[in-house]
């Protein structure tokens, strides 16, 4: 009898989990990168903001194509010039069950500017921003002048509890204790360099997500991370270096899945030293600094053959540059279109400017930053020696390469001539690669904090400025695709090719790929 | 004795204040870690923010100062990255490091102790050869590749064992280890095999010389003599002698097989200490960096300094020669 029972509840247990098996699915994740902690606001970075946003909502979410939707706020609107209004959502419970109010909004914004031994710190977007509760579901946002950029701003910092987070410090979050949110999921375990753990949130206010359990394994090497999948020790993988590509596409039991990423790739050029380090004459000797004539950049620009560095250095995997983010992103102007490769124009270019043999010139470049980084530096040496510019290059990790090319100089000015470098626009938008690569260096407003080629107009300086007081989105568009004209008609620098990334899913799985590179459990569907 | 002991220990004492010396400002002049931490998104003051909050303001000399204040209160400094103190990162990753290194050094002993025992017995067997062979295959090959070539065969063509990561942990003594789960022993085999190889192959070696030597030795020609059965006369007599320079030098490889772990642990993912270095150093997290180094140094230190010791008790000569120097 005892026996008979015990056949009756193993039936009984399996088929419950047969059943069960059509909701409960684990999906498993190798990640090429880790976030720091899993305090939302401990590191501004990509890795930890990917992460958080399956944990913690924000009050308005970026879309995969970065476009602003609501989020914990249903609506946000300027009421007048210095005021922007956020109205919350009603009736959405943290998933410890306390309700979501304006007090949770208020507090989340005095935290994240501000929390101890933070490496970067959420205040970028804060900044002047004074937040004021109105009622439970209405938000008052103060600046202190008009300020456009604020729904882009917002949209980048995690809402975490008044009760559990507010007051707790990063240890409770990477413990558990106080990583409560609003989010999809809700945090399981964080085992630093080994795994992290979500379970779905059953009562949450958006979507369902379609995964019971999902599991981040953070696999740095790439070809691990491969191995991996192909082993089906994870369900997907990110960041699939683009040299096995190839060979994965060609698998039947694997799917890939691509995306056109918000990252320029682009060369800076010294143009604000008379005698620029790494650029001499034909002979070896000093010569005025020839980078500081736009004939000279854009002959440059005329040499480089972007179909190539696409087809052959990144395999297909990348799309020709003409400005500084891709189509179908806000701000971008319909004008500009990738420089022709020209090479006898360019060299017309170089005798008119007083350099028909051309001169010598380093690029340096990182060699472990953005996809085949050192294979398009040497590339574009290639291509400039062709025009008779004679170039060396030099490529070195990026722990040494940034600070060298942001302050590695006398005086804490850049150090190099001519650099290959990227930049991936976090708000979405045309105003971010305008306000930190092109507008004018000036430590004190906070501008051109990137612009490492130091180049100057006043007027493109002037046209952004007005473009981040203009809050009509129309008129700040116009602005900014002005703004963007004017940089590439001086060819304030050479954009050559905006990234793609490659996500990599095993049969029946497809990602949704995001503009901004984050791999999200979300973004998982079953085909 | 407590003379020699005493002066043993001031030279320990020395050369750990030395090597902190060289480890700080090694790592300190390398490249600028507040470009790898900043988001690209901050501003000239957020950047400067950043470095006030990292301490990097401060001249290099004051930075060790600091350090060494800090190092006196058992405090080596908090991670870049983490914000936690590096010395918490680094004992909360040394357990993993600890099983990977203590599975290989068992591998080493249980795979190539036999076979440097069979090697060493019949020299000009084919199998031996094979083994020799094989033994210098583990030796060159780079252990990247290895590891790689491992995963493929193992993992992704055959599916025999996962390819990464570290499993399922249970509780043994309040350590969590994967030696106690089936799940987290499959994960073990191929890091634990790959960081392995080069032991195996040393103690292969190691072995079969030991073996070779003794069998032409006088006490086992009178043992064969005195009719002593071959069996005894290997397991009794010849792997008695041979063992104790097996052992030391395995036991001394213990020490790099934690080092030698970092290429093991990248492949494999696995999440240990050489995992956290290696992170630690493409990121510039310049404590946790430090705090390895000087955690290695005090390790190897004190292994010297233990033997060293031992040896003055076993061996009076060593004492009165480190006298008369």
């Amino acid at each position: 009898m005892r026996k008979l029972t015990a056949v009756a509840a193993a039936t009984v247990s399996a088929l419950a989990l047969l059943t069960g098996a059509a909701s409960a699915e684990k999906l498993t994740i190798g990640l090429a990168s880790e976030p720091t902690a899993m305090d939302p606001h401990f590191h501004n970075l990509g890795p930890n903001n990917a992460m958080s946003v399956h944990i913690f909502d924000r009050l308005i979410a970026q879309d995969e194509k970065q476009r602003l939707s609501p989020g914990l706020a249903v609506s946000w609107k300027p009421i007048d010039d210095l005021t922007w209004e956020f109205k919350l959502r009603e009736g959405v419970k943290f998933h410890d069950g306390s309700d979501f109010t304006a007090d949770d909004v208020v507090c989340t914004m005095e935290r994240a500017p501000d929390v101890p031994n933070s490496p970067s710190s959420y205040g970028t977007y804060l900044k002047g921003k004074t937040f004021k509760k109105i009622d439970d579901y209405t938000v008052h946002a103060i600046t202190a002048a008009p300020y456009p950029l604020m729904a882009n701003d917002i949209s980048n910092v995690p809402v975490v509890s008044d009760s559990a987070g507010c007051g707790a410090a990063t240890e409770d979050f990477n413990s558990g204790k106080a990583a409560i949110g609003t989010g999809p999921f809700k945090f399981s375990s964080y085992k630093p360099g080994e795994s992290i753990s979500l379970v779905r949130n059953d009562d949450y206010w958006g979507d369902a997500p379609a995964w019971s359990e999902v599991e981040f394994r953070p696999i740095k090497s790439g070809p691990s991370r491969v191995a991996a999948l192909l082993a089906g020790d994870v369900d997907m993988i990110a960041a699939v270096p683009t040299t096995d590509i190839k060979t994965l596409s060609e698998k039947a039991d694997l799917q890939l899945s691509q995306g056109v990423s918000n990252r320029v790739i682009y060369l800076h050029m010294d143009q604000f030293r008379e005698n620029s380090p790494f650029v001499k004459g034909n002979d070896g000797s000093d010569i005025k600094n020839p980078l500081l004539d736009q004939r000279v950049r854009l002959a440059i620009s005329k040499a480089i053959r972007r179909d190539a560095i696409v087809e052959r250095v990144m395999e297909g995997v990348a799309i020709p540059a003409g400005q500084l983010l891709p189509e179908g992103f806000f701000g971008v102007s319909s004008k500009l279109k990738p420089e022709p490769y020209d090479p006898e124009g360019a060299k017309a270019l170089l005798a008119e400017a007083g350099y028909p043999d051309g001169f010598q010139l380093t690029i340096h470049g990182p060699n472990d930053r953005y996809i085949n980084d050192a294979k398009i530096v040497e590339a574009i040496g290639q291509m400039l020696t062709r025009i008779g510019i004679k170039t060396a290059v030099e490529t070195m990790p990026r722990s040494v390469y940034f600070g060298r090319a942001s302050r590695g100089g006398a005086d804490g000015q850049p150090e190099f001539s001519f650099i290959l470098v990227g930049w991936g626009a976090g708000s979405g938008e045309a105003s971010s690669p305008l306000k930190s690569l092109i507008h004018t260096y000036d430590k004190d407003q906070g501008f051109g904090s990137s612009n490492r080629g130091r180049h100057s107009n006043a007027e493109i300086d002037a046209t952004i400025e007005e473009a981040l007081r203009t809050v009509d989105d129309e008129k700040r568009q116009d602005l900014l695709a002005k703004a963007t004209e004017m940089a590439i008609g001086d060819v304030a620098i050479i954009p050559t090719h905006f990234q793609v990334n490659t996500w990599a899913t095993k049969k029946g799985l497809k990602y949704i790929p995001r503009t901004d590179e984050y791999t999200l459990a979300m973004g998982v569907v079953k085909e | 004795m407590s003379v020699f002991v005493i002066r043993r220990l001031m030279q320990a004492i020395f050369v750990v204040f030395l090597m902190s010396v060289i480890v700080f400002f090694g790592v300190n002049i390398v490249g600028d870690p507040v470009y790898m931490l900043v988001s690209p998104d901050a501003d000239q003051a957020d950047i400067e923010a950043a470095i006030r909050r990292l301490g990097l303001d401060r001249p290099i000399w004051e930075q060790y100062l600091l350090f060494l204040k800090g190092a006196a209160q058992g405090n080596l400094g908090d991670s870049f990255i983490f914000g936690e103190p590096a010395l918490k990162l680094i004992l909360h990753h040394m357990p993993a490091t600890l099983e990977l290194a203590f599975s290989a050094l068992m591998m080493a002993i249980v795979i190539g102790i036999p076979l440097g025992l069979y090697s060493g017995l019949y020299p000009d067997n084919v199998v031996s050869k094979g083994i020799m062979a094989g033994s210098i295959l583990g030796f060159s090959l780079p252990t990247f590749w290895v590891g790689l070539m491992m995963i493929l065969l193992f993992a992704v063509e055959l599916g025999w064992l996962p390819s990464t990561g570290r499993g399922d942990t249970a509780s043994v003594f309040g350590i969590q280890t994967s030696l106690a789960t089936w799940d987290g022993l499959t994960h073990i085999m191929l890091p634990a095999l790959n960081l392995a190889l080069l032991k195996i192959s040393l103690a292969i070696r190691l072995t079969r010389a030991g073996v070779r030597e003794a069998m032409s030795q006088d006490y086992v020609k009178y043992a064969r003599a005195k009719g002593v059965s071959t069996q005894r006369i290997i397991f009794v007599h010849v792997m008695k002698n041979i063992m104790i320079p097996v052992v030391t030098v395995m036991g001394l490889e213990f020490g790099s097989l934690i080092g030698f772990s970092v290429v093991t642990e990248t492949i494999f993912a696995w999440p240990g200490m050489g995992k956290l270095l290696i992170d630690a150093i493409l990121q510039l997290d310049r404590p946790v960096v430090v705090a390895y180094l000087m955690i290695m140094v005090l390790f190897f230190v004190v292994i010297n300094l233990v033997v060293d010791i031992l040896y003055s008790i076993l061996d009076p000569r060593v004492r009165l020669q480190d006298q008369g120097a």
